[in-house]
């Protein structure tokens, strides 16, 4: 059992959770993720990691309260354990000797930006970013990205913050105003790191997408979270979660986050993540 | 004493039934049958029976014990030697291991010594009462799974007075036997039972710690441990690289079972796992697991299910049994048919087209090679695919483990007699090894590397074993 250290909602239907998990804390790296039940007839379900400690030996988690698992870990609160918690999975995402980086994170796919730009800041290395939600309540994690970044750009669909519309539109913004970047790192919604990379395609700037497609134990051993990149297949859990965001087929990937639609149809008003 | 050419016969449900629910298919030998069944064993001098079995359980002896009505004996004796009876007694592939060599069957039927393994086991497991856990030499060994092949040489170390510490990286212990094989087979609670079994005598499983991420074969061996056995099984599954493969409606058969056994599909909602049950399913393989995933298909409600397999019955690798069983319950077999690309319509399934096949000359494996029929592709309307081809060894612990050696295709390389790795200290046994193979073969593997590993740790003066 993993015992809730702090549990903080950070917006609507969205919750921070800190979870005593030392093992897992000290071996994480920025970019992987977990494995986690709620209980004993929870679903298995990955998470990324959102921050690590390895003195205090927790592993922060940031989700939205969107399906089953989801809304059964919210109603968790501090001093509550969570089952199952298995992890770091995945391989950490590649982040060292980098130029000029541009984070670009939209929905709850800005929580796993987050340890990588603090890696990022942390190694010296020149970080802008770019977030992007529905509206101003739905950002997430605003003021500690911009205490470990150069410059943040905000977008929201309603204008409620920053620029009124997408992060793409930003991206694209601020590329034609001469910004040079060594990598561009797109978490967020499928269809976001789509039209991220195919901007940058345009302009030949390296750019790495976190995969987080359905799986059952994280992994190798079910294959249900295999991406085609590269006109190769990869399982996500194992060979990702970040990918080549130029040679991922996005739209299969859209299409395979549908397996499940009819048995997931959960309303909710403020989701970000559509479909996850 | 005349012989009696034929077996006793075992109580089943009735194909009709069971192929609407997940109970076990065989009901087992009641206490009359298996007297009745183990007075037909002649008991032979020089028996080959025991030489067939991988971890040569005393055959005669404890079938002896049975006839006179000393069930609790023949429980002990085989517990000697074979740390899960109740699992071997059912999921063995006691046809071409200790039943084929049976002098019986040269006549008639081979004693049915698997049913009679079953039936003793299940009569102990009832009947078993927790005792005190024997203290251990506080020397430790850790064991990387815990399917049979971990099960089997952790129980053995503990029994040899070691401090056995399993580590599983799912949140359930058991590994194939509670992932792979269906309940119709294998009840999980006589797995779990067993488990317990093997806890009693010492061993401590530690769930959801993936070794080669959480803490890696090196860190274990530097935090204490004196060796490591890995016993990490063929996880990986294999998909056949056809167009289609990824549309939704297509699963590994790891995936498809896993959701199933593991985390309970069959129940959802009430389970929060979901899994797509569709109309008609084609299983792509011819083994074992094939065979449970059609038979699972089944049981779920899809309304036709297909075996797609590409030689004839005759080479298929599933026990006959189980072949038996799947066409008892109607599922078709479209054998001699080889998947060329599975068709889709908006990113679903909704056929296999195929290629109809022959057999030429064998190939390495002795069987004879499928050949292709130019020009006889045809299309089955199917709306789930799964993949039922084989799985590798998973590279995890390879690839995080300095010096650890293995082959091309994921196998760990050991010394066959003694289970030893490249890596001095580690061991390895079973499917990680292997490949997908057999339950009883993991466990033998497992049983001679604890007997190794205790052979070099009794040889070390400095950990001073108490002996």
């Amino acid at each position: 059992m993993f015992e809730i250290m702090d549990k903080r909602t950070i917006g609507p239907g969205i919750i921070l959770m800190k979870v005593k998990a030392p093992l897992v804390a000290g071996k994480a790296m920025p970019g992987q993720f977990i494995m986690l039940r709620v209980s004993e007839e929870g679903e298995r379900i990955p998470l990324t990691i959102a921050d690590y400690d390895r003195e205090e030996g927790s592993i922060s988690i940031i989700f939205q309260e969107v399906g089953y698992t989801t809304r059964d870990l919210g109603m968790l609160g501090v001093g509550d354990s969570i089952r199952d918690f298995a992890g770091p999975l995945g391989k950490a995402s590649k982040l060292d000797n980098h130029g000029r980086v541009l984070c670009v994170g939209g929905g709850v796919g800005i929580a796993p930006l987050f340890p990588q730009i603090k890696y990022l800041n942390s190694r010296g290395t020149d970080v802008d970013v770019i977030i992007g939600a529905r509206n101003s309540d739905c950002l997430i994690l605003v003021d500690e990205i911009k205490a470990c970044s150069s410059n943040v750009y905000v977008a929201t669909d309603d204008g409620s913050s920053g620029h009124e519309g997408f992060v793409t539109d930003v991206v694209k913004r601020l590329i034609d105003e001469g910004n040079r970047y060594d990598l561009v790192i797109a978490v967020g919604p499928l269809i976001m790191m789509k039209i991220v990379s195919s901007i940058t395609k345009e302009y030949n700037i390296p750019t790495t997408v976190s995969l987080n497609p359905i799986m059952v134990d994280g992994t190798g051993m079910c294959g249900g979270c295999r991406v085609t990149v590269g006109g190769k297949v990869f399982y996500a859990c194992v060979d990702g979660p970040d990918f080549d965001g130029h040679l991922v087929d996005f739209d299969e990937a859209i299409r395979r986050q549908q397996m499940y639609k009819e048995e997931e149809k959960v309303e909710h008003s403020c989701r970000l993540l559509p479909n996850e | 004493m005349s012989l009696v050419l034929t077996r006793v016969p075992v109580g089943e449900q009735e194909p009709e039934v069971r192929k609407h629910n997940f109970n076990e298919v065989s009901l087992g030998y009641t206490l009359e049958e298996a007297i009745q069944e183990a007075k037909r064993c002649i008991q032979c001098k020089r028996p080959r029976c025991v030489d067939g079995c991988p971890v040569n359980i005393r055959i005669p002896e404890f079938i002896d014990h049975i006839a006179n009505g000393n069930i609790d004996r023949a429980a002990e004796i085989i517990k000697e030697t074979n740390n899960l009876p109740a699992i071997c007694g059912r999921v063995c592939p006691q046809e071409e291991q200790c039943e084929v060599k049976c002098i019986l069957g040269i006549k008639g039927e081979p004693v049915a010594i698997g049913r009679l393994e079953r039936f003793a086991a299940d009569y102990a497991l009832e009947k078993a009462k927790k005792g005190p856990v024997p203290m251990g030499n506080g020397i430790k060994v850790a064991i990387v799974g815990s399917g049979p092949a971990g099960l089997t040489a952790a129980a053995d170390l503990a029994k040899y007075g070691y401090e056995a510490h399993i580590f599983e990286a799912f949140h359930e212990p058991g590994g194939v036997l509670i992932y792979g094989i269906p309940e119709f087979r294998l009840p999980e609670s006589l797995v779990r039972k067993e488990i317990e079994g093997i806890k009693d005598l010492g061993v401590q499983i530690y769930t959801n710690i993936i070794i080669g991420k959480t803490i890696t074969i090196d860190e274990l061996l530097e935090q204490g441990y004196e060796a490591v056995f890995i016993g990490s099984g063929a996880g990986l599954p294999r998909f056949m690289n056809i167009p289609g493969e990824n549309l939704n409606g297509v699963y590994s058969a790891n995936e498809y079972l896993t959701r199933i056994n593991l985390m309970k599909a069959y129940d959802f909602p009430n389970n929060h796992t979901p899994i797509k049950v569709g109309h008609r399913v084609a299983v792509v393989g011819g083994g074992n697991v094939a065979m449970d995933a059609a038979r699972s298909a089944l049981r779920l409600g899809a309304d036709e299910v297909r075996i797609v397999y590409r030689r004839s019955e005759e080479e298929m690798p599933a026990r006959s049994e189980e072949i038996h069983h799947a066409k008892e319950e109607g599922i078709v077999f479209d054998t001699l048919a080889n998947p060329i690309e599975i068709m889709g319509d908006n990113g679903w399934v909704t056929g296999l087209k195929c290629i109809r096949m022959e057999l030429g000359e064998p190939d390495s494996s002795g069987r004879r090679r499928p050949m292709k029929i130019q020009g006889s592709e045809f299309i089955q309307d199917v709306d789930i695919v799964i993949m039922a081809i084989g799985t590798s060894p998973n590279p995890l612990i390879v690839s995080t483990t300095d010096d650890l050696a293995a082959h091309g295709w994921g196998g760990i390389i050991v010394d066959e007699e003694t289970g030893s790795t490249s890596k001095d200290g580690v061991y390895a046994g079973g499917d990680a090894v292997t490949g997908a193979a057999t339950v009883i073969l993991a466990m033998g593997a497992g049983k001679k590397a604890a007997k190794a590993i205790h052979e070099r740790l009794k040889a070390r003066e400095d950990l001073l074993l108490p002996l």
